[in-house]
Parts: structure tokens; sequence; C-alpha cells
């Protein structure tokens, strides 16, 4: 398990269900789901992520770490403790599976920034970060500084999540197969993603596995970003390192930089991911027209570009979206207050057989949903 | 008597069987290479094999072929420079030549090639599918802000804009360099494709100013020409320090060529000699340079975007950053490939570096900087197809100006003689029998050909590339790969050898 390979292009299946009443289930329905579209991954790659699965510490950073060694695992501790308060610390609960092979070291940390750590990197980092007067921001990105940093420097580690009350679970494997080894079953959640990988060339490794995530967001991704290159250089202006590979790693990163840091609203920062064409934007009556040409031309370098499905999870809601072309499948369903994403309408089916609604995403048009009005994570 | 040392380059051959003794040969042989004694005939001296009297010899007798004179064979002294000398040691002057760089250095667009999808990714079918070109030149935010987080108006202001439909514009070539004819063609032909024209340091002849919102008006040295009503018409403004065929120093056009027409143009005195000093005579700094920036953007109200054109020397990636930071709209580099109506032969072939480099350089800078989004950058400098093209936007350039190609289209046949203002084609020229050659029409329509042909190829680029708007392809050196490059050249580059 190491970063060092080129860049892994990758087919999928992938799967998103949110409780909008933030009611909490358990990842059963989530691991049955995706089993149902086993023929769209092939072994080497699957994963979930879990929202308000980790209640008893809603508040701290939950990082879930992937070790080859254990003096990766030494280095890594080591590095945490500086900045970090652990308040709990443990290997992530796995069973033996036989088809699981091939193990990396899992732990996970649940942990508080040490106070004074925040300021002395604002005022050492360039002015973006300086400015920031809101102390949840400046402390957010310290953290996302600490996890390209891990990521990047110390050899053999990755994080594999970094949110609050929230986990990623990956691997090698089919996606059922590790939702077992890592008893997804046993947490309950509000909101779960998933993801089953069909890389055309892989060397296995379970950092390269989705769901991809910077703080609470996650991306699973059916596709490929052809447009890689350029959504890596323009992330690396911002102090964002692609290590892991994989061109998913990109797409959470971008909803970081222009959600949370520049402060686009999600509907926007949709615009610019997946742009309308411009004979639409020219129809647009103004003041649109202007504001979409604007984020077009300002945001060009961020545009996603080649085929993509992609559920992104974040702590209250999830995006369902797809490439302006819709060269992936993407369906959307709903029951009561459950809201389900799908790469096929029969793994919604599968469990909940009589959706009031079920229907198909329109090219490049997302569809946001949130918790109800009012309702806490 | 021995006539000369230097023997002619090129022999004439008329084929007297098959000639009908109808002299139109003689007629559009702007170098007076051939006369009717009582047959054809040949002055071989002054031929420079531009073509014109083969393409309209009625009865094909007309065949112009390289000298085989031989000089003993030598690969370190080549023909040219034994030529050379003799042309020095019986003129005692500086070489003179016009159009681009024509040594042999390494292209390494020709040493690069670009992917395609196969399978993970599909293609997209340009036929089938939208495939966008659309490019916007000017400085723009790092980001933008909107009046609420939840999709309020927008509340930045973004700097003025222009649209250019493909991301191919003209690179700059002033009246006096070539005729107003071909001016005209040019100005139409990039208000039809949405394009841009520049009219060189040589002022705006008032029958471009109905296309004057495709213009892009130079400002250089000279200042001929610059007058409140020229910087109001144009789209955008530049400020020209340097240009590709002749790094670091002026130009002359010499006074037989300065009409009337151009002498109103340039608003200089008729038959004077323009010259255009070396450095601008206010500027010999940067903070200097920033100075002339914001003086035009506050003589034109900061309407329209105000950019600055360098040549590609060794240290232009910091030399662009200071630009960007200076305050221009954008920055447009020419690369040593890049082509002049007139350039000391010596300063043309020695000095610059290839705008491959350059493009690489810059695009890293800034970004390594923080500020790519506040300029445009134009590369320019020997782009001869849609290949090239596309390999600049790869490496970062936002879009690309083409001189020579655009020369082409209307017909020039690269014989470098631009310098004398004989151009028997009507192109390079400001003789009135020969300017009229060049029928404005049909230039334009080759002109808007020559661009449509470039964007439908650029365009099956994208879709092979499985992206349909080119600012996904912009910057994205993941999708190049080097041919036989060392290792340095691929660093600087910033691409991975094939086969990686």
């Amino acid at each position: 398990m190491k970063g060092t390979f080129p860049r892994i292009p990758s087919g999928c299946s992938i799967t998103g269900i949110l409780n909008k009443k933030a009611k909490r289930f358990s990842g059963a329905d989530v691991i049955r789901s995706i089993r149902l579209m086993h023929d769209r991954s092939n072994g080497l790659g699957g994963g979930f992520a879990g929202y308000g699965i980790y209640p008893q510490y809603k508040d701290h950073y939950a990082f879930h770490l992937l070790y080859t060694n254990e003096a990766s695992q030494q280095d890594t501790e080591h590095f945490l403790e500086k900045s970090f308060v652990i308040d709990r610390c443990e290997p992530i609960p796995t069973r033996p599976h036989p088809r699981i092979t091939d193990v990396p070291i899992l732990w996970r940390y649940f942990l508080r920034v040490k106070p004074y750590v925040v300021e002395q990197f604002s005022s050492s980092h360039d002015r973006e970060w300086a400015e920031a007067a809101d102390e949840a921001y400046a402390e957010k990105n310290f953290v996302v500084s600490q996890v390209m940093e891990i990521n990047q420097k110390i050899d053999g580690a990755f994080v594999a999540s970094s949110g609050k009350n929230m986990g990623v679970f990956k691997g090698v494997g089919f996606p059922e197969d590790i939702g077992e080894f890592y008893r997804v079953e046993e947490y309950e959640g509000y909101m779960w993603t998933s993801h089953g990988r069909f890389p055309t060339n892989t060397p296995g490794w379970w950092g390269g596995a989705h769901p991809f995530t910077i703080l609470d967001w996650s991306v699973v991704h059916n596709g490929e970003i052809s447009s890689y290159g350029i959504n890596r250089r323009y992330l690396e202006a911002f102090g964002y390192h692609c290590t892991l590979q994989t061109d998913t790693e990109v797409i959470a990163y971008l909803f970081d930089l222009l959600h949370r840091r520049q402060g686009l609203s999600l509907k926007n920062t949709c615009l610019a991911l997946a742009a309308p064409f411009w004979k639409e934007i020219d129809r647009y009556p103004e003041p649109k027209r202007e504001a979409v040409t604007a984020i077009r031309q300002v945001y060009g370098s961020a545009m996603l570009n080649g085929p993509f499905s992609l559920v992104v999870g974040f702590t209250g809601g999830m995006i369902g979206i797809t490439d302006r072309i819709k060269l992936r499948p993407l369906v959307c369903g709903q029951k009561d207050e459950v809201v389900y994403l799908s790469s096929e309408e029969s793994a919604i089916r599968e469990i909940c057989p009589a959706p009031d609604r079920v229907w198909t995403i329109r090219a490049g048009e997302p569809i946001i949903v949130k918790l109800e009005e009012g309702v806490q994570p | 008597m021995m006539r000369s040392l230097v023997s002619p380059d090129f022999l004439v051959k008329i084929d007297h069987r098959q000639c009908r003794r109808c002299k139109r040969c003689v007629l559009n042989c702007g170098f007076g290479a051939l006369s009717f004694l009582d047959r054809v005939t040949p002055d071989n001296t002054r031929c420079v094999a531009c073509q014109r009297c083969v393409a309209f010899c009625p009865e094909g007798a007309i065949t112009v072929e390289r000298n085989p004179l031989a000089f003993k064979s030598n690969d370190y002294w080549t023909a040219n420079d034994i030529k050379s000398i003799y042309k020095q040691a019986e003129a005692g002057g500086m070489l003179f030549t016009g159009m681009g760089n024509d040594r042999p250095y390494v292209s390494y667009f020709d040493r690069m090639v670009l992917d395609a999808c196969q399978v993970t990714n599909p293609s997209i079918d340009p036929l089938r599918e939208p495939m966008e070109l659309r490019t916007y030149l000017g400085s723009k935010p790092n980001a933008l802000e909107f009046a609420e987080r939840t999709g309020g108006a927008l509340a930045t202001r973004l700097g003025p804009q222009v649209a250019l439909e493909t991301p191919i514009i003209f690179a700059a070539m002033s009246y006096g360099a070539i005729s107003l004819q071909a001016h005209k063609a040019l100005a139409r032909a990039a208000s039809l494709a949405g394009s841009l024209m520049n009219t060189g340091e040589g002022g705006l002849h008032k029958e471009l100013y109905p296309y004057s919102d495709r213009i892009i008006v130079q400002v250089a040295s000279g200042r001929f020409g610059v007058d409140q009503e020229y910087l109001d018409r144009g789209a955008a403004v530049e400020i020209k320090i340097g240009q590709g065929a002749k790094p670091g120093i002026g130009g002359h056009l010499p006074g037989e060529k300065v009409s009337q027409e151009v002498s109103q143009t340039r608003m200089i005195p008729e038959g004077s000699d323009a010259l255009s000093p070396a450095p601008h005579h206010d500027i010999y700094s940067i903070e200097d340079l920033s100075q002339l920036i914001y003086a035009l953007k506050e003589a034109t109200r900061y309407s329209k975007p105000v950019g600055v054109k360098i040549a590609a020397v060794h240290n232009v990636a910091a030399i662009a950053s200071g630009i960007a930071r200076a305050g221009a709209d954008f920055v447009y580099i020419d690369g040593f490939r890049g082509g002049t109506g007139a350039a000391p032969t010596m300063i043309r072939d020695n000095i610059g570096i290839p705008i491959e480099m350059a493009i690489a350089a810059v695009d890293d800078r800034l970004r390594q900087e923080g500020i790519r989004n506040q300029v445009t950058l134009i590369a320019a400098g020997g782009i001869r197809n849609s290949g090239d093209v596309a390999k600049a936007i790869a490496l970062g350039a936002d879009v690309v100006a083409i001189g020579t190609a655009a020369l082409l289209a209307m017909g020039c046949h690269l014989c470098q003689k631009c310098n004398t203002g004989n151009c028997s084609w009507g192109i390079a020229t400001q003789r009135p029998e020969l300017t009229r050659r060049l029928e404005t029409e049909e230039t334009t329509e080759r002109l808007v050909n020559l661009l449509r042909g470039w964007s439908l190829e650029l365009k099956d680029f994208l879709g092979a590339l499985g992206v349909n708007a080119i600012e996904s392809l912009r910057g994205s050196r993941e999708r190049l790969r080097g041919v036989g490059l060392n290792q340095v050249e691929l660093d600087v580059l910033g691409i991975k050898p094939s086969g990686r």
C-alpha cells in the first residue's frame, strides 16, 4: 500500500442514503444496495462513508488512518500529538474476511486541536489564512494542512477521513465484502454513501479506494475526470496536494475550496464544477447570465470535465450531480423522509421496494438534499 | 570585371517553347527579376522565389529552382554563412531580413504529443456534442463573492473582458509593414470569426473603424498613431515592449514606405523614416511600466483590458510576473520563431527562447505566486497549425496569436523579403500597383477559413481528449507527453515522457 503510482482511471457504482429527519439507521442498508451492483465493480476497491456515526465524539475530528507499517504509525502519532489532544485512539474494529487480504494497519483517532496551535498557524501562513476572523474557519484550514502534511510527508500513512461525527471505511475488495470486514452494519448514521470500484489498472492499494474526503466532505465518484491535470494544478495554488493519485481526490478539495473557503453557495459551487454550456448561459435572463458567466470565467480551471456521476456528502446533507452531458448514470429516489441516490434504480428498490418517487437526474443539474429545517445532525 | 561574389540564390527557368510572350510574369514580379527583351529574360540575382510568376503564368512555363551552385562541402561554413560574408564585405552593413527565425533549432512542439481517451473515459464526438472554445481575454479575480452565501446577487465586479469565440487571434502586424488591404482583411476576418486583430505599432486607419470592437490597439515605443480616439476605438490596448523576432531592439520603417496614407495613420510627415526606439523612453523600470498601464487605463476609463507584449527571453517568467503585478490584464509572449517585417538577421537568429519553454515557465511562475487568474496569457511565435495551438494551450496559454500563419493564408510564400517592400503578393508592401493585388473580400475569406479550420481541429482534439470545453485543456499538462526530451527539458515543460 503505497501511493506512488500514476493516476488510476476507473469506472464504478455509487449509492447515497439520507434521512432528512436525521434518524440514524444501520449501515446494513447501504451494504445491500451496493451489493446489488456487484458487477459494476471488480473487487479492486470499495468503501463507505457514514455520517452521524460518532455521536459520543461529535465535536472531535475523527481521523481514520491507513498505515503500511508500524513506523508510519509511530511517525503519524508523534506528528498528531504535536498539535492535537488525542482524546481516544483505537484500532478500527474489523472482522477477518476470506476475501479481504493485505490489510494495512487501520486506526482511528478522536482529536481536538490544541488552542494555541491555530493562532500560530494563522500568523505564519499566507494572507487568506490569517485574515480569517472566524476561529472555526481557521481551525479547519489548519486541519486541512495537517491532512495534507500526513499524506504528503509521512511515508506509508494515509488519512482516510478527517471530519467530525463521520468516518470512512474503505479498502481493496468488493464493497459488500469491505462492509462486512469493517462491520459497517454495526454503526448507525443519518446518512451513508458507498462506492464499488472498477479501476482498469490498479496495484490494489487501500488509499485509492473511494470515498475520498477532506474534513467532512466525502466524495464517491463513478467516472473519470479528464480535466484532472488542470484541476490538480489549480488546487496546488491553494495549498491542496493531490497525493492519492486518483482523479476523485480533486473533487473533495474543490468543494472545500469553493464552498467552505471562498464562500460560494453549494449551488454556485455546482455551477462552477459542472458548468452549463455557453449557449444556455447566453440565454439566461439578467442578472443570472452575468453571474453564471462570471463563474465560468473565474472558475474555468475548477470545472470538472469528462464522465462523472457523484454523490458528495457533507455534515447535514448530500449532493448528487453528473457531468454536463451525463456520460454516467445517476438516479434519485424518495420515500417519506429518506432520499436515495444511486447509479441504478434497482439498487434503490433493493432497499426501498416502493419509493414515493424515482427519477433520473438531468445532465449537470445538481440535486442538493439537506436535513429538514431545524433538524440537527 | 567580376559582378559580385554573391551568387544568386535561385534560378528562374523559362520554357520558351511554351511561353506565349504575354508578359504577365514581367508585370507580376515585384522584385524586377523578369524583363522582356526579345523574350522573357530573368535576372536571377533579383529572384527571391516568391513564386508569384509561377502562379500567374497561364502556360505553366516558369519554374524557380534553388541555385545548385556548390561551394565545396563544409559542415561548418554553410553556403549561407559564406554568402552573408560576401554581402557584408561588399556593402559594409548589417544583414537584414523579414519573417521569423529559420535556423534549425529544436522545435519542442514537435517533441510533444497529446493524449486521447480509450474506454475508461469516453471520447466525445464533436459532430454530435457541443464543443466550447469561447475564451475571455481579461483579468479575473481569484474568487467571486455573492451577496449571500445562499445564492444572492453577484457582488464582485469583474474587470473588462473581451469574448473570443476561438482562442486564436491575429498577431500584431502594423499598417506600414503590411498593406492597408492586408490590414483590412485581418480586421474583417477577426470581426467575422469573433477573434481579434492587432494594429501593431502603425496606428489605426479610418477604414478599419467599423471593426474596432475586434481590434487590439498597440502602444509601442514610437507611439505612432496614438491619440485618445485610437485608444477609444480599440477592444483592448497593448503596450509593446518587445517582439520575438527582435527582442531588445527597436524598429525602422524606411521613409519610402511612408506614403500619404501611412503618414496620416502614423501621424508622422510623409516620406520620413519611422523610428521606434529600442526601449520606451518613458519606461526604464517596472514601476514606469505600471504608470503607463494605469495611464492607459485611466485614459480608457477602465473599460478595456490593457496588456503588455514582451519577447520570450531567458528571464521571461520573472518579467511576466512583474508585469502581472504592475497591473496588466494580459501578457502577450512572443517566442523566438516570431515573424517581423524587418529585423537584423543576427538578432533574429540568435536572441530569445522557444515559446513552448516560455509558456511553461510563465504559467508555472504565475501559479506559484497565486496570480495566474490575474492575467490572460497570450502566446505567439511560430504557431504553425492547430496541433501547436492545442499544445500551447495545454502548456498553459489562454490564447494563441498567429502572424506568419495568417500571412500564409493571405498568399505569402515565406520568401523572407518583407523588408524590401517589394512583396509581389501585395501583402508586405506599400507600392500601390502591388497592394491592389490583394483582394480584400477573398483574403478575408481565406483568413476566416483558416480560423474555422483550426477551430474545428481544436474541437476534434478536445473530443479525443474527452472534454468539451477549452478550459479543461488549458494548463492540463497531464495530457501532454514528451518524445525524445531529456529530463531537464521535461521538468521545465512540466510534462512526463511518453510511456509514463
